[in-house]
């Protein structure tokens, strides 16, 4: 279980999360809904102790992520995968190194063990036989699956997403879900979906929570998010423009 | 007032920050070193992108210096009919300063910017946030074997440009001032001792610790995309450049008082 507790963090003047609150279940789908610029991804790197919040705590197997030394945060990443919103693949490396560095990086396993994994996670996302092509070969949507892929590779226990269906095709956008839902049920993967792509979150959610002016307003099933009474959820998930939400961020 | 005092205190204030983030850079990298694995392919790869890249620019530069250095003491020397001391004159002050200096400058135009703009694009596209969520450290990744590799190539390369820039001297000395070539040669060994090369060569190291923590420093706080890592790249050059001449006048200095 991960419990978040009156995360506070400011960028300058600006206070991205304020107080916010969340517990996340193990081996749920958790889809972490809000606006663009709103904290989602900020809130992802606190949970992966990238950022240490000015105020409040990331529990995670009863240890707060924030007073981590670095080995307690490299032993915690060992159970993480991460996708990021630009993929974030390692330019110098080709697709099958970029797939394996944590299997090659901490692990002691044979080369052939370590590609056969690779190859596995690269045929789990559609993208069958391109480890030797290299990043700047693929295209938005490609690079986007090979960081899934290497999300996945070294079979974490919670995996973070940080809009894993923006920039894929429809197709591989439904096939990126099903992937999301399949690791769920199979594996018992905790997962955390930053996204506000609304097809994706009511398919692959078990909960959706609401990030808006740095906290969390609203959280339920996906039939309750879509039958919601609060004014500011509701004209987020149906894409209204006239609403409390207006273009200044209000 | 009030606002000219509160952007003294802000500028201060990011001075001391700058300050506090390049020592702990340096502090973390050098505890780093001793930390497995060593990773061997990464450092050969930059002993190759810092040292045998940079050998035909440092030619130019190093061989030139040492031409022109001869012609113009030469301009003065003739009217004294001392052109003989020529050889000495290029050969210290290749070995002593121009030699570390210059091709300390050439590396921090050529390599340390080329860091910043490598490890600033990765900064701003996610790759050092993605190389710490697989749990590798970016200073042990990307800063040591680039640390090392400047460590070893840049005293290396300073000999080259040494011995370069003598070959210059010896090129006008003999061949348009006329002087004799085993007394230009002679001349040129009996005004070196051991301690001119020696201090050059620390001096190297000095400047090659520099460009290497200024320009990962540069690249690990570039942000706001293609204008940022710009930006980055610009300021690691010159404030690589300004901490070079820096160094240099106070190791110089030091020297001169240490060893008379």
């Amino acid at each position: 279980m991960i419990e978040i507790i009156n995360l506070t963090k400011s960028f300058g003047d600006n206070k991205v999360l304020d107080n916010l609150n969340l517990t996340i279940n193990s081996g749920e789908v958790t889809v972490i809904i809000g606006r663009s610029g709103g904290g989602k991804s900020v809130l992802l790197k606190h949970i992966i102790g990238l950022l240490k919040p000015d105020l409040g705590q990331v529990i995670i197997d009863n240890k707060d992520v924030s007073r981590m030394d670095y080995k307690e945060l490299d032993k915690l990443r060992m159970n993480f995968g991460m996708l990021f919103q630009g993929a974030a693949l390692f330019d110098s490396m080709t697709v099958g190194e970029n797939v394996g560095f944590a299997l090659n990086e901490h692990t002691d396993l044979p080369e052939v063990i370590v590609k056969k994994k690779v190859a596995r996670a690269l045929e789990l996302v559609g993208l069958k036989g391109i480890e030797e092509l290299m990043p700047a070969e693929l295209s938005g949507g490609m690079k986007k699956r090979v960081g899934l892929a290497r999300a996945i590779c070294n079979d974490p226990k919670i995996i973070l997403y940080d809009e894993p269906t923006t920039g894929v095709d429809p197709v591989m956008a439904d096939a990126v879900n099903e992937l999301i839902i399949d690791l769920n049920t199979k594996l018992k993967v905790t997962s955390i979906v930053v996204t506000h792509d609304m097809i994706s979150a009511y398919k692959i959610a078990d909960r959706i929570a609401m990030l808006y002016k740095g906290k969390i307003i609203g959280i339920g099933k996906p039939g309750e998010i879509k039958n919601t009474k609060d004014p500011v959820v509701k004209q987020f998930v149906t894409g209204a423009s006239k609403g409390p939400i207006t273009e200044d961020g209000g | 007032m009030k606002a000219l005092m509160k952007r003294l205190g802000v500028k201060s204030l990011d001075f001391f920050i700058y300050i506090g983030g390049v020592f702990h850079l340096l502090v973390s990298t050098t505890f780093q070193i001793f930390v497995p694995p060593f990773r061997r392919k990464e450092f050969f790869s930059q002993m190759y992108k810092v040292g045998v890249l940079s050998l035909p620019i440092v030619f130019l530069v190093a061989f030139f210096t040492g031409m022109v250095l001869a012609l113009q003491s030469a301009y003065q020397l003739t009217k004294m009919n001392a052109q003989i001391y020529i050889s000495g004159l290029v050969a210290l002050s290749m070995v002593r300063e121009l030699g570390p200096v210059l091709t300390a400058l050439v590396i921090a135009g050529r390599v340390g910017a080329s860091i910043t703009a490598e490890l600033g694009t990765m900064k701003v596209t996610e790759q050092i946030d993605a190389l710490e969520t697989l749990a590798a450290n970016p200073v042990k990744y990307l800063v040591v074997p680039r640390f090392l590799a400047l460590c070893i190539m840049l005293p290396i390369l300073t000999i080259y440009a040494d011995f370069l820039g003598i070959i210059g001297g010896y090129l006008i000395g003999v061949y348009k001032l006329l002087i004799g070539p085993t007394i230009y040669l002679q001349m040129t060994y009996d005004s070196l001792v051991f301690k001119d090369l020696f201090t050059g060569l620390f001096k190297s190291l000095i400047f090659a610790v520099i460009i290497c923590i200024v320009s990962c420093y540069e690249g690990f706080r570039a942000e706001g995309g293609a204008e940022g890592v710009g930006k980055a790249t610009t300021l690691s050059v010159v404030t690589s450049f300004i901490l070079i001449i820096a160094a240099d006048c106070l190791f110089t200095a030091v020297f001169y008082f240490m060893f008379p």
